[in-house]
């Protein structure tokens, strides 16, 4: 079945899934539903011990089962070690046909790649995929599907039971032995555990990992002891220097700092730049250099940002310190000032994933942005944007919250280099969908910036301040095809081994296993 | 022409390509690597195929490791190590079997 971005919907996966296709992006707007709700093992004692030895007695306590879910958070990306830490002992107890429900996967998990291929993990569920297991789901080895969800739409599928999760393993920096969770105060600070507390509300058993054991009560938790059952020291549940990096060096590349340059001036010539102002940026070259820029021309039109919505940097933390804005909500940091500035920055909150930006609840930040600044691997005629799969077809990155960011601004900037080396980032139809050209407003390249025609207000605006060169998607992708020629569309074979989950849950398109190229018959 | 010896051009840098040519075995034998195999790699045999009969070479092994070159690159980096395997440096025909 076709759905709403022209991708066609095998019946196979509809039947399998239970799942509509992708309808457009407000279909489920208004549609009550009930929620779903965990299994709670009540602590009434008042002897009673929540420390268990190691992840061995946690999992037999928590009555690990073939065939059960088992979830767990990002914020220690690539410095992970509960993931893998907790999946080698389910390998190990033999557990089989696991369901592994992330809110988002990557390198630090390559060891993975053999408990796909033995059958210990069945499915996949996560934000995305990068390093060796998105090679062996692209190649074919999992034996179920790998689905990609935005982390709104992990939220909306743990809140409506279409995911159950058995186990909740909640990796945390610092902890007390009564399970009050911190993303600070220990050895390995990630921020913020914001992505985790859905895995909190609503899994049947959870379980604190940390290896920063602290006096009880360990205040302010952002994962209280009502929703821990079991507390597991272990030697060490991240790699630091891998968690939070120090700031990236302001960019020197040139195309990037044109690209910075003409984001900023299409922010500050349109109608939504004015006091008061909410942004939400990432953490690419060109997205910091144009917050760096942006902030002067904030102080020369003596503009304040209202709300700061991350995925934080050093930038976005400095506007706050400096009080050009005025709150930041955080659901993840990715520098150590970002996760510094959490604790010293009393206007810096930590919010949910869902009230980031799930939208199937009663309104998340997403939907009170004006702009976001996005990134994406391609872009299309249809304004569709692929952040999941890379242009040979091998699944090699996340939807993190490009979707639902892109939906709920007012102004949706995605910024592209025109060319990847040979590769065109603007073309006639993306490999994958990851995001409806109807979230995408403008889209900003080294070689000029297309405004969808779906947005004339924003178009007269640029043109009215004549500010950067305008040209339509179409006169982007001839300028890239003129310069490398035109691609041919990857090879894929008939087997579908994963499949990208619109925001509410439909499916927006899916992803076919690689088969080895060949040259065309002439 | 008839390739004499082995000869490359090229560097495995990004937007470049190498490619090496050995004396063939009666044919044209081709092998490509390329870092954009799946969108370019018809192209890139295409445009090595003619860039080889423009020379009039039907008889030499081609190795192309490509890593994301432009036509005219591959095209130019074909011609370099043709021109190489039989050491003539100067007199080339611009504009005729190289253009």
């Amino acid at each position: 079945m076709i759905n709403a971005v022209g991708r066609e919907i095998p019946e196979e996966i509809l039947e399998r899934t239970g799942k509509e296709v992708f309808q457009g992006n407000n279909y489920k707007d208004g549609k009550a539903f009930q929620k779903a709700s965990p299994k709670v093992t009540p602590v009434m004692r008042n002897d009673h011990d929540k420390m268990v030895k190691d992840i061995h007695e946690a999992l037999v306590k928590c009555n690990a089962h073939d065939g059960m879910t088992v979830s767990f958070h990002h914020h220690f990306r690539e410095g992970d070690l509960v993931v893998c830490m907790v999946m080698e002992e389910i390998h190990k107890m033999g557990f089989k046909n696991i369901t592994l429900s992330a809110s988002s996967l990557g390198k630090a998990h390559d060891a993975l790649v053999p408990m796909i291929e033995d059958g210990t993990i069945l499915n996949i569920e996560s934000s995305g995929v990068r390093g060796k297991i998105g090679d062996a789901i692209s190649h074919g080895k999992l034996k179920g599907l790998a689905t990609m969800r935005s982390h709104g739409g992990r939220v909306r599928a743990i809140e409506t039971g279409e995911t159950h999760v058995d186990i909740a393993f909640i990796g945390a920096p610092s902890c007390d032995e009564y399970g009050n969770c911190s993303g600070m105060g220990g050895k390995t600070n990630c921020g913020v555990l914001s992505y985790a507390y859905v895995d909190a509300e609503m899994a049947d058993y959870v379980v604190a990992v940390t290896d920063c054991l602290v006096a009880y009560p360990n205040y302010p938790a952002e994962i209280n002891q009502t929703k821990v059952d079991y507390v597991c020291v272990v030697d060490q549940i991240g790699i630091p220097e891998k968690i939070a990096t120090g700031a990236a060096k302001p960019t020197t590349d040139q195309r990037k700092i044109l690209m910075a340059e003409y984001c900023t001036q299409v922010v500050a010539n349109t109608p939504y730049f004015k006091d008061g102002f909410s942004y939400q940026t990432g953490v690419g070259g060109a997205s910091i250099a144009s917050t760096i820029s942006l902030s002067k021309i904030m102080e020369e039109k003596n503009i304040h940002m209202g709300l700061g919505v991350g995925g934080l940097t050093k930038p976005m933390c400095e506007l706050l310190d400096r009080g050009l804005a005025r709150k930041l909500v955080d659901t993840q940091d990715f520098d150590l000032d970002a996760v510094n500035n959490v604790r010293s920055n009393p206007n810096h909150f930590p919010i949910s994933a869902g009230e980031y930006a799930s939208p199937m609840n009663k309104g998340a930040f997403v939907n009170k942005l004006d702009y976001v600044i996005l990134a994406s691997l391609e872009v299309d005629t249809h304004f569709n944007c692929n952040v999941v799969v890379g242009s040979d077809g091998i699944i090699t990155g996340a939807q993190g919250g490009h979707p639902d960011t892109a939906q709920g601004a007012k102004c949706t900037i995605v910024i592209a280099p025109l060319l990847q080396g040979r590769i065109p980032a603007i073309c006639t139809d993306v490999t994958t969908v990851t995001t409806p050209g109807e979230s995408v407003d403008i889209v900003v390249t080294d070689y000029g910036v297309a405004v969808n025609p779906a947005r004339p207000d924003l178009l007269k605006a640029l043109q009215d301040a004549d500010c950067v060169p305008l040209k339509t998607i179409e006169e982007l992708r001839d300028i890239a095809y003129s310069i490398v020629g035109e691609p041919d569309k990857v090879q894929f074979g008939d087997r579908v081994v994963g499949i990208i989950e619109a925001r509410d849950g439909t499916i927006m398109d899916v992803v076919r296993e690689v088969k080895p190229f060949s040259f065309r018959e002439d | 022409m008839e390739i004499k010896k082995a000869a490359t051009a090229g560097t495995l840098e990004s937007s470049d390509c190498m490619v090496t040519v050995e004396p063939g075995e009666g044919k044209v034998d081709f092998s490509l690597e390329s870092s954009v195999i799946n969108q370019y790699g018809n192209q890139l045999r295409k445009v090595a195929l003619e860039t080889l009969k423009n020379l009039d070479i039907d008889n030499v092994r081609i190795t192309i490791v490509d890593k994301g070159a432009l036509d005219c690159t591959l095209k130019a980096r074909i011609e370099g190590a043709v021109f190489r395997s039989v050491d003539q440096y100067e007199n080339l025909p611009w504009g005729g079997a190289i253009r």
